[in-house]
């Protein structure tokens, strides 16, 4: 493919391929969590955290379908993270499901009146407003002492349908709500991105001005997938607290928000498995490189990056997404 | 001059799009003075002139993309002249575009698929957009624009008279009232017009809508419309069945330049 050649078209599933995918989407979920009883805890743990901010990219990558990038997601992903954590210590609500919808939810309240705002710009300004406003959430949690300031605060292990966790069993546990969540999130994306409004999406970030003459509204789409992209990012950031048992500003710095960028390109806009991939690489390369070179992990994570970019330019899902078109077509 | 323009519902025809007293200006140019149009339903008028007469601008006060300073537009009686474009098309006006703007990456089914999608009433996040309903809408279009044999191809990959079929075709599946191409055989070759034309008027035939069509090419003008409205410096100079306007000494000299600007006029 040369550079300046148009992507691959991308594929709309028919009913019954979409059925399959499912199918094949929950048989993989079942999997995993099964599956996740014989992992050692490190693994665990490192896949929970892949599945938890994998959600987060999940939205940048619904963002990324309309044709904008969000570099501020670190905004919704703290404030999910916040609301989790302090429906926990002040509410007294501890059930790990709900932490997490809650989160969403809260994320979601949060994005609503910036939705309107944001739909009208894009490209670099769409970015950096979006960076703008995790910034200032960031330096408003840094400056409340309420919340912890700069050092944040911890909250403790959460329940599950009203039974607390063992510590022998509660990682697994956690491990297997968060994939559960993200899995049926997951799902969910796919079925948006094969309906009339995902499909109306992509056709927003090739052609708006034709969108609004075949009647289609270019804002409204772009607010609904702002705040979809908002909950998919919350109840990311409440699954993450959960797991860390601690949350602090540094959840909504531009760097975080940066990781979640660098996962959404990795994985491509084009498949929902792709994120969840590209997420679990990013915490292997993080987790080996810190052990094996502490002080210069960023730069593994840099040249992994490159070669990336090298040899995927247009993301991991390319690998099948791209396969599958030509095999459609054959 | 205009058989409708002056008798609302003249020949016992209802009128559809009625522009009053259109004024638009860019600066110091003049693109709209004193238009009065009247469009009967049912109608295929074509907007003829050189190039910066101002067709193109009226098309897209019509279609809501430029608002006029002055003036009104009415759609079946209703006033849409501050309307935006999104509420135009809803209320059934749809447009074609000179250069055919399209989805690029996506295949033709998809592009059809997109249009019939923006077209329904609400969007879902749930029901498929390749729903049997949805595709077998689709398939009937392209049958009827012969685009069938190239539908599961990217758009980027078509020559540019499939994609100005499929432009068209995208803007039926609004099933509108009145239909506007701007240029449908511009960047077509000269071979490929007549035939082209023939696929467009006969697919729009079956919808007996009314078309208002930006033209160049006088052959394809006097044989597709049933008048003709001639454009010149933001005005109407002529406005009558093609044989009659074409003929007058104004779109000889100022359209199609069959009459040296300094000519003497003919005896009328």
């Amino acid at each position: 493919m040369t550079p300046s050649s148009p992507p691959h078209a991308p594929r709309v599933a028919s009913p019954t391929r979409g059925g399959l995918v499912s199918l094949a989407g929950v048989l993989l979920i079942v999997a995993l969590v099964v599956a996740g009883a014989f992992m050692p805890k490190w693994l665990t743990f490192l896949l929970t955290m892949a599945a938890s901010h994998g959600l987060v990219s999940l939205g940048i990558v619904l963002l990324m379908r309309g044709g904008v990038v969000s570099f501020g997601q670190g905004l919704v992903f703290a404030v999910g993270g916040y609301a989790a954590a302090l429906a926990f210590n002040r509410l007294g609500f501890t059930d790990a499901l709900g932490l997490a919808v809650a989160g969403g939810v809260a994320a979601t309240v949060v994005a609503a009146p910036f939705a309107p705002l944001l739909s009208r710009y894009r490209g670099i300004f769409f970015a950096m407003l979006t960076l703008a406003m995790s910034m200032v959430a960031y330096g408003v949690l840094v400056k409340t002492s309420a919340l912890g300031g700069s050092d944040g605060f911890n909250m403790g292990r959460p329940t599950l349908f009203g039974q607390a966790l063992p510590d022998a069993r509660a990682g697994h546990v956690l491990y297997g709500v968060t994939i559960a969540f993200a899995g049926v999130l997951a799902l969910l994306a796919r079925t948006y991105f094969d309906s009339t409004r995902g499909l109306v999406t992509q056709a927003v970030r090739e052609n708006e001005l034709r969108v609004e003459y075949l009647g289609g509204s270019v804002r409204e789409a772009m607010s609904i997938n702002f705040l979809l992209a908002a909950f998919a990012g919350g109840s990311g950031g409440a699954l993450t607290v959960m797991s860390l048992g601690h949350i602090d500003p540094n959840f909504s710095y531009w760097t975080t928000s940066g990781e979640f960028v660098f996962v959404a390109i990795l994985a491509g806009w084009q498949s929902v498995l792709a994120v969840f991939v590209a997420s679990t690489l990013l915490e292997v390369v993080r987790s080996f490189s810190s052990l094996y070179f502490p002080n210069t992990w960023q730069l593994s994570l840099g040249v992994f990056l490159l070669l990336m970019i090298r040899f995927l330019p247009r993301g991991i899902g390319s690998l099948w997404v791209d396969r599958g078109a030509k095999g459609d077509r054959a | 001059m205009n058989p409708v323009a002056d008798t609302p519902g003249a020949g016992g025809r209802e009128v559809l799009l009625r522009a009053s007293g259109i004024e638009k200006r860019f600066g110091a140019v003049v693109a709209a003075s004193g238009l009065d149009v009247a469009v009967a339903a049912g109608e295929r008028v074509s907007l003829i002139g050189s190039n910066g007469a101002g067709k193109t601008t009226f098309v897209n006060m019509i279609t809501g993309y430029l608002k006029p300073d002055t003036g009104s537009i009415v759609l079946g009686g209703r006033d849409i002249t501050r309307l935006d474009p999104r509420a135009i098309t809803r209320l059934g006006v749809a447009r074609s575009f000179q250069i055919p703007q399209l989805f690029p990456a996506m295949s033709v089914l998809e592009n059809m698929l997109v249009a019939l999608a923006c077209h329904g009433q609400r969007l879902s996040f749930w029901r498929t957009a390749r729903r049997a309903d949805a595709v077998a809408r689709a398939d009937a279009l392209l049958e009827r624009f012969n685009l069938a044999e190239h539908r599961e191809r990217r758009v980027a990959e078509l020559p540019g008279g499939v994609r100005k079929l499929l432009d068209i075709a995208m803007a039926l599946t609004a099933e509108p009232r009145l239909l506007l191409l701007d240029e449908p055989t511009s960047g077509v070759s000269a071979e490929e017009k007549f035939p082209m034309m023939e696929i467009v008027m006969r697919a729009l035939g079956e919808e007996r809508m009314t078309v208002l069509f930006v033209e160049h090419d006088m052959d394809i003008v006097a044989r597709y419309a049933d008048r003709v409205i001639a454009f010149y410096a933001g005005r109407i100079i002529a406005d009558d069945a093609p044989a009659v306007a074409l003929a007058t000494d104004d779109v000889r000299r100022y359209v199609t330049g069959t009459l040296r600007p300094d000519a003497a006029p003919s005896q009328e």
